[in-house]
């Protein structure tokens, strides 16, 4: 099995199903003959022409209003936003006609597509406010929208396979700080994972920790530090932030007693608070300790000099700290 | 308009049978419209908003279309051009009056959200000028597949003020899209007038900004409005790409049942609208050029009212949606 980046596993599946389904088509901002600014659309003009991988203006509200327009009128559309910051012009787009198209017409009509866009940032992204925000929690309020955040490469593959098979509109955004920072084995065939169904990727019997996105990388670091001092924390990647998976999160708080939610987003009003309402309503007789989040804190995103993201920036060094704070409770 | 000329043999290409047929879709449209309002103004219907005035836009580019082929995004005053493409009386009084059988949306929006997947009319929502860039994408979709359907997309001056009608038009143009861009301009946007919304004096003239055919018609002139759509479709249809095409329509109502059109409109303003009526404009004419004998009009206006009555009729006696449907439909299976 081979070894691939996140960004290939991203490429190889729009490959994989553009060859298999001739309804899917690419729109967005140089994903045409450059194959997009982090390469993700890579070779896809050269193999399927500018019919299919198109070059969109500059204009996100048309990036992603075209896009529905094509799922209207049958085709498989995935249109990608350049960097997830730059998606509030086509906010209405999603929100106001995406994620209603079923429901206002009475399933008459629907609207199967898949938005694509990198998020995220870290200390040494330098993305600063405008190229690094995560943006999830805008989109995860909103019925009708499915929102998910591959954390690795297995999972970006099989995710995006099942969004690009999915009746309805879904966000998918790609921490960009995971594009090429590790390797995995992913299969060459093709396979589905599911969108809706979190994963435990370290079980441990503690404390669970819920996270999702580049964090989860951060958490393991920290889960493992924890470990030597017999602290055995349970990492569960939610991959999906919209629909949660409700059973997961239940299931394992109720077997630990003890919940973080750890996040890059700013921390109010985020998934975690989601995350911690749900252990709250479901888990109260099992707990051992408050449920506890960690996130961002209440600067509008990432700022640019390194001595400033950090601030920001979660990293396992402050997830451990908080780790260690709900373990001695 | 001189009818006269080509009669009786027809005009703009058209039988006596079809000019007959445009002016009955015009006045059902019309009459539908009415009863509407009145039912709101009895406290039946929540909420209605009026096409009245527009009908000579609506049915000249319907009448241009190919039905259950061609695709149209409609907006909230396409009530007759809804007609003409297939939808029914009873069709919008089961949404005027909120019935679960209301085939727009099962009475989830709000009435005029016209919609119906049979007759190829899409799906909009309320915010203005969105469903710009949806018939970008659905014109994309036939280019794509190599078919010669076309779309059109309807929307009042005002929603040419938002950023979407910019970014769908410029589109439209660099793909060369079979898409007809029709501007219902009542001069108004609920209180605004034109003036307050542009600095140009037609919204066409904006078309050679996006490199586009554009082109302003006479919109209560019914059989202009099919010329011009005419050549549009068949420009679309032929690969020929986009064409901004404006009607210049009067709004004889206010722009809402929660509106009223007298506190910012002259009393002058609104009687000389009445002169530009283009249900009345085509009756004279047809009336002049003998396509209509004397008194058929009328009689033309009791067989619509007939059809609208039963509509009602049945639209009284469906029920309401299921308070249980409320949470249906959110997602599809997946």
């Amino acid at each position: 099995m081979p070894e691939i980046t996140y960004v290939e596993a991203v490429r190889d599946a729009l490959r994989d199903e553009m060859r298999r389904d001739d309804r899917v088509i690419v729109m967005g901002e140089d994903v045409g003959v450059k194959g997009g600014v982090f390469g993700a659309t890579q070779g896809l003009f050269q193999e399927f022409g500018g019919e299919r991988v198109i070059d969109s203006p500059l204009a996100e509200a048309a990036i992603v209003g075209v896009a529905i327009g094509c799922a209207l009128a049958g085709l498989r559309p995935v249109a990608e936003i350049q960097f997830l910051d730059f998606i509030p012009p086509a906010m209405d787009q999603l929100i106001s006609e995406a994620a209603k198209i079923r429901y206002r017409s009475n399933n008459d009509w629907s609207c199967p597509m898949v938005v694509r866009a990198p998020c995220g940032g870290g200390v040494h992204v330098h993305g600063a406010l405008y190229h690094s925000q995560m943006l999830e929690a805008l989109f995860a309020h909103v019925p009708g929208l499915k929102v998910v955040l591959p954390s690795n490469p297995y999972d970006a593959k099989g995710l995006l396979l099942a969004a690009l098979r999915d009746p309805d509109p879904v966000c998918f955004f790609e921490h960009k700080g995971l594009y090429r920072s590790m390797r995995q084995e992913v299969p060459e065939e093709e396979y589905l994972v599911p969108i809706g169904q979190g994963k435990i990727v370290r079980p441990g019997r503690d404390i669970t920790c819920f996270t999702y996105g580049a964090t989860v990388h951060e958490v393991l670091t920290a889960a493992e530090n924890l470990s030597r001092d017999e602290i055995e924390v349970e990492v569960v990647d939610l991959r999906t932030v919209r629909p949660l998976d409700r059973g997961l999160i239940v299931e394992s708080a109720t077997r630990t007693g003890k919940v973080l939610v750890a996040q890059e987003a700013n921390l109010a009003v985020g998934v975690g608070a989601e995350v911690a309402a749900i252990v709250a309503e479901e888990c109260f007789q099992s707990l051992d300790g408050p449920v506890m989040r960690i996130g961002g804190p209440e600067i509008p995103a990432i700022p640019f000099a390194e001595s400033l993201a950090e601030v920001y920036c979660l990293g396992p060094a402050k997830i451990e700290t908080k780790l260690r704070e709900l373990a001695a409770y | 308009m001189a009818l006269t000329e080509s009669a009786p043999v027809g005009v703009a290409g058209l039988t006596r049978e079809r000019l007959r047929s445009m002016y009955q879709d015009m006045l059902l449209g019309r009459l539908l419209d009415q009863r509407v309002l009145v039912l709101n103004r009895q406290g039946r219907a929540p909420f209605a908003i009026s096409g009245q005035g527009h009908e000579g836009a609506q049915v000249g580019v319907g009448y241009a279309l190919r039905r259950d082929y061609d695709w149209i995004i409609p907006y909230y005053r396409d009530i007759t051009l809804v007609l003409v493409m297939g939808m029914t009386p009873r069709d919008q009084l089961m949404a005027a009056l909120a019935r679960a059988g209301d085939p727009n949306s099962g009475a989830r929006q709000m009435p005029a959200h016209y919609s119906s997947r049979e007759h190829n009319i899409v799906t909009g929502g309320s915010p203005v000028a969105t469903q710009i860039l949806h018939a970008v994408g659905v014109a994309q979709a036939f280019k794509y597949r190599g078919e010669d359907k076309v779309v059109v997309a309807s929307v009042g001056e005002g929603g040419t003020s938002e950023g979407d009608w910019h970014e769908g038009l410029n589109w439209a143009a660099i793909h060369q899209l079979p898409v007809i861009f029709l501007v219902e301009n009542n001069a108004f946007a609920i209180s605004v007038p034109q003036a307050l919304q542009m600095a140009v004096e037609h919204v066409s003239d904006r078309a050679a900004g996006y490199g586009m055919p554009g082109q302003s018609v006479d919109g209560g002139d019914v059989l202009a409005v099919y010329r011009a759509a005419s050549e549009a479709v068949a420009r679309a249809r032929g690969g020929g790409g986009p064409t901004l095409l404006e009607a210049n329509c009067v709004r004889l109502q206010s722009h809402s049942s929660d509106d009223d059109q007298r506190r910012y409109r002259s009393a002058e303003d609104l009687d000389e609208m009445l002169r530009h009526d283009p249900l009345e404009r085509f009756r004279v004419d047809l009336e002049s050029s003998s396509i209509l004998a004397d008194g058929e009009a009328d009689q033309m206006r009791q067989e619509c009212q007939k059809v609208i009555d039963a509509a009602q009729a049945e639209a009284d006696q469906a029920p309401a949606p299921d308070p249980a449907s409320a949470l249906d439909y959110v997602y599809g299976e997946a």
